[in-house]
């Protein structure tokens, strides 16, 4: 199970996690956690694995990663100076922003005239994906190891060759009037 | 040097477009190959799996462009592998709308009279039924009792969907592991392969030449198995007469491209797209209110619950589809799932500060994601969409191994598809919010444009020449044996689901093509039954056929 744990203190890793944690927040993974901002009482986007589909070739971003990061800390920097707030010190500059004008910021890249909305909405949409759908993993394993996204929405379990198949699907009753110009095909007339 | 193969039909695609022509050509006698850029994925290949690379990222596309983003096939069968089988025919006013340029903009042979044999030849094909209640999914039922609840009608739309083999799980988007779903792979294709065509798959058209003899040459890529951004060959082939069918999406960028050898082409060739008119709302449903105001429920625990299970779109409410309203305001509102991912991000969250797509209030709203329903609304716009320089290869710069490009299509929602847009956002809210059943915000705009799953009018029929690229008889304008008879072919958005329409016009288009394939000297006659074999579809159109079946 991908928890998202940094395997390291790199820059990249803690601001991929907080601009991640942005998009769907988490709880802290433990009290020295500085990515996750800790903006919600379980798993989010981190946890459920945002660095791990984030690396995975297929996504087509990987190779840009370290561009972003570079591009994003610099965005933060420009932002804390805009708004009068500490600059400097240890951590990366998105990471050192609250969770608050974390969101200010994506909110920003993220907006129609930016010029780079398009790279920062797709990596939004991956971080999202981490979640929603598990799309680093096979998606029984997923389910069956309780990701926290799936889990969390409620995504049904397969049955055990892996497929899908509810036996109540219907209210089973007439719920509605037909419009009256139907036609015998079924169609709008 | 050797030889290039030879063919005496090409066709580009295998969807609608494609496997019906392959197969009536075929069928007729022609020589037919098709080049399909997608894989053939068998029925075994089709997951239920979300991992990138099972079939649901290889079985379609997603191209990101400027105001508007397209969800299309990318398989053998292309959108019918991955679409939703609702197949409603379109309203007879649809045939006479205007559009942005303020005359009828179909071809004065076609209303919905003329296409009706044509449409139940697809019926026939395909095995269309209308649906009845007990065949509706929760979500489907939940949309009729809210419609009902406020004074308006709801109809379970007609659907080619083996309702006993359904196991309502709600991946059709990944093709249909089950083979509940009709789609042309169990229809069309195989009687077109049994007639000889040849389909071959991950064979990306690049571009067309004129020959000296006035057939075509076509040039492809081939495209790797698992990364499509990766080309492992490429090669030609000659043919008499071309049929595209590569989709709204890509047919013009396909003829734009080829334009150096071709020719200047028609000016609507990669002009007046339409997205459809189509619009997505995101409701979350108070469950309680279910239960007591529309007194419905599953069980003693729960009253709905459901959005995951069903099968795409049951229920819709046709009441906007009335002839009397004026154009721009008439659309149909269907009940729809759309899976995570694509389906979830793009949805705001109601009542909450825009922008709502990301955040602390939009994993709460993912956390009652069984209480999800969302609703497609299918309205009239403006064919404001254009396509601009042809990328590279295929038509877009793919981003990722599969499914996500940018592609060159801008699209400016002009002030008549933005009424359409607001006007059926005020009414989803109005049925669904009504005692309290739910909240509801429409997907938002901002990140990708507006979204369509069913692009169109790319490279449309009509009888202007400056506003349509094809004659009513499908053939490109001043490029005769150039045929296109996919979803770019249809005039404009059509308020309800389009597939039933564009497979009708691509059965239509048939005989007109089996013409010029004997002017050209291809041996080849119109008039094969169903690809089942059934005859009572072919009864009713051999008579609108006998020019080219003589």
């Amino acid at each position: 199970m991908p928890r998202g744990t940094p395997d390291t203190e790199s820059d990249e890793t803690l601001t991929l996690e907080a601009f991640a944690d942005t998009i769907l927040p988490g709880a802290k993974r433990g009290p020295d956690d500085v990515s996750v901002a800790g903006h919600s009482h379980d798993a989010g986007s981190v946890e459920a694995g945002a660095l791990e589909l984030l690396r995975t070739p297929a996504t087509g971003l990987t190779s840009g990663l370290a561009e972003f990061v570079e591009l994003l800390n610099g965005h933060a920097e420009r932002y804390a100076r805009e708004h009068g707030l500490p600059t400097g010190g240890r951590l990366p500059s998105f990471v050192r922003l609250s969770f608050e004008d974390r969101t200010a910021l994506v909110r920003a890249l993220t907006s129609p005239g930016h010029p780079e909305k398009e790279f920062w909405v797709m990596l939004a949409l991956f971080c999202n994906m981490a979640f929603d759908s598990a799309a680093h993993m096979s998606t029984p394993a997923a389910i069956a190891a309780g990701h926290p996204g799936l889990t969390a929405m409620g995504f049904a379990a397969p049955d055990p060759d892996g497929l899908l198949r509810f036996k109540e699907y219907s209210y089973g009753r007439p719920l509605a009037r037909l419009h009256p110009d139907t036609t015998p095909s079924g169609s709008p007339a | 040097m050797t030889a290039t193969e030879k063919t005496d039909v090409l066709v580009v695609g295998s969807g609608f477009g494609g496997a019906i022509t392959a197969y009536h050509l075929a069928a007729g006698g022609a020589r037919v190959t098709v080049l399909e850029r997608g894989p053939w994925l068998e029925t075994e290949e089709l997951e239920h799996d979300f991992l990138l690379g099972s079939s649901y990222t290889r079985a379609f596309d997603f191209t990101v462009g400027d105001g508007m983003s397209v969800l299309g096939g990318n398989c053998v069968g292309g959108g019918s592998m991955v679409y939703f089988a609702a197949l409603p025919r379109a309203p007879r006013f649809v045939f006479e709308r205007r559009g942005s340029i303020g005359r009828r903009m179909w071809p004065s042979s076609i209303s919905r009279d003329t296409l009706d044999p044509w449409y139940d030849r697809v019926a026939e094909a395909l095995g269309v039924r209308t649906q009845d209640w007990s065949d509706v999914s929760y979500a489907g039922g939940l949309w009729g009792a809210a419609c009902d609840h406020s004074g308006r009608t709801a109809n379970p739309v007609p659907v080619a969907i083996d309702k006993d083999a359904c196991v309502n799980c709600n991946w059709m988007m990944a093709g249909c592991r089950f083979e509940a779903k009709k789609s042309l792979v169990f229809n069309y294709l195989p009687a077109a392969v049994a007639h000889g065509a040849r389909i071959r798959p991950l064979h990306e058209v690049q571009r067309l030449e004129r020959l000296d003899d006035g057939g075509y040459r076509v040039h492809y890529n081939v495209i790797d198995d698992s990364d499509y951004r990766v080309t492992t060959d490429s090669g030609a082939i000659d043919a008499r007469i071309v049929v595209l069918a590569a989709g709204a999406g890509a047919t013009p960028v396909i003829l734009k491209r080829s334009e150096e050898r071709l020719g200047t082409m028609p000016h609507a060739v990669g002009r007046y797209f339409s997205g459809n008119g189509e619009r997505l709302n995101t409701a979350v449903i108070n469950e309680d209110r279910v239960r007591d105001v529309l007194g419905l429920s599953r069980d003693d625990e729960r009253a709905y619950e459901a959005f995951q299970v069903g099968k795409g779109p049951c229920v819709a409410n046709w009441d906007r589809l009335d002839p009397a309203l004026p154009e721009y305001s008439r659309y149909s509102l269907e009940q729809l799932y759309f899976p995570p991912a694509l389906g979830t991000i793009l949805a705001q969250t109601p009542g909450a500060p825009t922008p709502s797509w990301f955040g602390a209030d939009k994993k709460e709203m993912l956390r009652r994601w069984k209480s999800w329903l969302i609703i497609f609304t299918m309205s009239e716009d403006d064919n404001e969409g254009v396509f601009g320089a042809p990328p590279p290869t295929g038509n877009a710069v793919r981003l990722s191994q599969q499914m996500l490009g940018r592609g060159p299509l801008t699209y400016r929602p002009t002030a008549n598809t933005w009424h359409g847009w607001t006007s059926a956002d005020a009414e989803v809210k109005e049925i669904l919010e009504k005692d309290g059943i739910a909240s509801v915000a429409p997907w938002t705009n901002d990140l990708v444009g507006a979204y369509t799953v069913h692009p169109l009018a790319s490279c449309r029929i009509g009888d202007d020449p400056h506003t349509s690229a094809l004659d009513d008889r499908h053939e490109l304008r001043g490029h005769p044996g150039i045929f296109v008879t996919d979803g770019s072919s249809v005039p404009g958005a059509l308020t309800v689901n389009p597939a039933m329409t564009i497979a009708a016009l691509a059965e239509r288009s048939v005989p007109g093509i089996v013409e010029a394939a004997r002017a050209r000297g291809v041996d080849v006659t119109y008039g094969a039954p169903a690809p089942d074999g059934a005859t009572s579809g072919r009864g009713g159109v051999l008579h609108l056929a006998d020019r080219s079946s003589a």
